[in-house]
């Protein structure tokens, strides 16, 4: 016996080392708990480095920026100096937002206008495994962050935040083979769900065959997933494929244009409305007429009217007013089929009797004298 | 041909070879490829294909040259990597107690001081861990995974590749040699 356990000690261990492992995956998936006091210290132990790896990089990469920016100031001074002028004047209202230049500031400005309330995060590490698109941001539970939150940037949806600890979070990115959410399309809001594929693309499935999204259009967050709130940008549509079912969408996630380096967190969503792209119905600045010239017209006087819609419609409203009624408001019914022309009948002196089911019904043509032959 | 398996292969099994390191210097070598992993990505992007806790798995095992100790070390590196990851623990744990002990076998049959071994080694080890992860985010966990073979084929290379220097580099914090 001895002779056995000796020669097939290593297999042994190896099959003892593998099999508590597996129990220990199993346990986890069938009871869907997690060793999160495990993951709490190594999470505890390595976020202190990662800060502190993250303070002296970006201390480095200050030092080196600023040293470079002055060295090449002088030489690029005279035609940034032209090229701002320029670009003050073509873009009035993107220098205002890319004015702020510190992406802090822009993330301060993004939070401002936006209802929801948010968290600053800096991402400080990525998880561990090749093929992993999970990354930690150095707030956690302590900062009122919590499982399942939103994540987001100025620019669109980055991800969701998968465990929560005290002083970290792990942030399952948008680009993760396990991430799905809500979406909904900007013009024709057609519903569908979005899926992270392990690359830098999206997909986008469920979305029926005969809803119309052309390439280039946005997909926004439809809140339906209780996650994102609804009007987050998604991303730009790359591509389109016609499955059996549905339309297989892919999608350029536009929430890492920026780089992925602070973040922010929903601490509570507030569904917003989609941006409206429609120019029909966007309202539309007129500045003021020129002094003297002739007053505009009504448009819906009869001097304008060019169709025979507009003729029809106008016949009408004049027919309801010679009945005494008023044109386009719930009630009685005016009778189409008389003159609009002819002369209002004067009101009957004798007392009228009780309405009739009959009379009921057609009020208008009782009412009123029976139309002229034409 | 035969001279080159000569060279490669071996017969007796080489005790007499086997390399100690200080236990502080494993441990810390470990953490720095599990710090390295999870944090110069974020700012050096391709580096991101680098399975450093795999390689030094892989170079511990074959320097000890015996499969417990090699056990032991992929079990608790993987598991290390496991906490910070997002899928529970243990999967990379049973996929590198594997490497291990495979590592540590190959080292009795192969001359794991040739560098093109090496590669060899670090090649196939990176494609097998690879694939049976996946197999086990498949089967355990009903994930679909990512294994792209071509991606992982020029993975292996690239991980064989930057192996060799890395193993040499390491072979210089060896305690000493019997």
């Amino acid at each position: 016996m001895d002779s056995i356990l000796q020669r097939y000690r290593n297999q042994m261990v190896l099959v003892i080392v593998v099999g508590l492992q597996l129990i220990l995956v199993g346990y986890q998936v069938r009871n869907k708990e997690d060793m999160r006091l495990v993951r709490v210290w190594a999470v505890s132990a390595v976020t202190p480095l990662a800060r502190v790896l993250e303070g002296v990089r970006g201390l480095g990469a200050r030092i080196l920026n600023d040293y470079f920016l002055l060295l090449a100031a002088r030489d690029e001074n005279a035609r940034l100096k032209e090229e701002l002028n320029r670009l003050k004047l073509e873009n009035q209202q993107m220098r205002e937002d890319l004015g702020t230049a510190d992406r802090g500031k822009a993330l301060l400005a993004f939070q401002a206008r936006t209802p929801s309330k948010m968290l600053a995060a800096r991402v400080i590490a990525n998880s561990a495994g090749v093929n992993s698109k999970v990354v930690f941001v150095d707030r956690g539970t302590v900062n009122g962050v919590m499982r399942g939150m939103a994540v987001i940037t100025p620019d669109g949806i980055v991800g969701r935040v998968l465990l929560a600890y005290p002083m970290a979070s792990q942030v399952m990115l948008v680009s993760d083979s396990g991430f799905a959410a809500g979406v909904v399309s900007q013009k024709a809001h057609a519903l569908g769900i979005v899926r992270g594929q392990g690359n830098s693309n999206l997909l986008v499935d469920r979305v029926p065959i005969e809803a119309k999204v052309e390439v280039g259009e946005r997909f926004y967050t439809s809140g339906d997933d209780r996650i994102f709130p609804r009007g987050l940008l998604a991303g730009e549509v790359k591509s389109i494929a016609q499955g059996r079912l549905y339309q297989e969408i892919v999608l350029v996630p536009s929430g890492f244009r920026s780089g992925l380096e602070e973040v922010l967190i929903v601490l509570e969503g507030v569904h917003q409305d989609l941006p409206n792209i429609d120019p029909s119905r966007q309202p539309i600045k007129l500045v003021p007429p020129v002094e003297g010239a002739p007053e505009e017209k009504d448009p819906d006087s009869s001097d304008l009217q060019t169709t025979d819609a507009d003729r029809l419609r106008e016949r009408y409203r004049k027919l309801a007013e010679s009945q005494g009624l008023t044109f386009g408001t719930p009630g009685r019914t005016p009778n189409f089929n008389a003159n609009p022309d002819a002369p209002r009948p004067r009101p009957s002196v004798t007392p009228t009797p009780a309405p009739t089911p009959a009379a009921t019904q057609t009020p208008a043509s009782a009412a009123v004298p029976p139309p002229p032959n034409q | 041909m035969s001279e080159y398996s000569g060279h490669v292969l071996t017969e007796i099994p080489r005790r007499s070879k086997v390399a100690r390191f200080r236990p502080a210097v494993i441990v810390v070598i470990a953490l720095v490829a599990i710090l390295f992993q999870i944090y110069v990505p974020r700012f050096l992007q391709y580096l991101a294909y680098l399975e450093l806790p795999l390689l030094v798995t892989v170079y511990f095992s074959l320097m000890k040259r015996q499969e417990i100790p090699g056990v032991l070390f992929g079990a608790s590196i993987g598991l290390v990597q496991d906490s910070l990851s997002h899928q529970p623990m243990g999967m990379f744990g049973i996929v590198k107690t594997l490497v291990g002990y495979f590592s540590a076998s190959a080292s009795l049959r192969f001359d794991v001081e040739n560098q093109w071994m090496r590669f060899i080694l670090c090649f196939f080890f990176y494609l097998f861990h690879q694939f049976f992860y996946w197999v086990l985010v498949r089967a355990l966990l009903d994930q679909p995974g990512d294994f792209d073979p071509r991606k992982e084929l020029v993975l292996a290379f690239l991980n064989g590749t930057v192996a060799v220097p890395l193993f040499q580099l390491l072979d210089k914090l060896k305690e000493t040699v019997d």
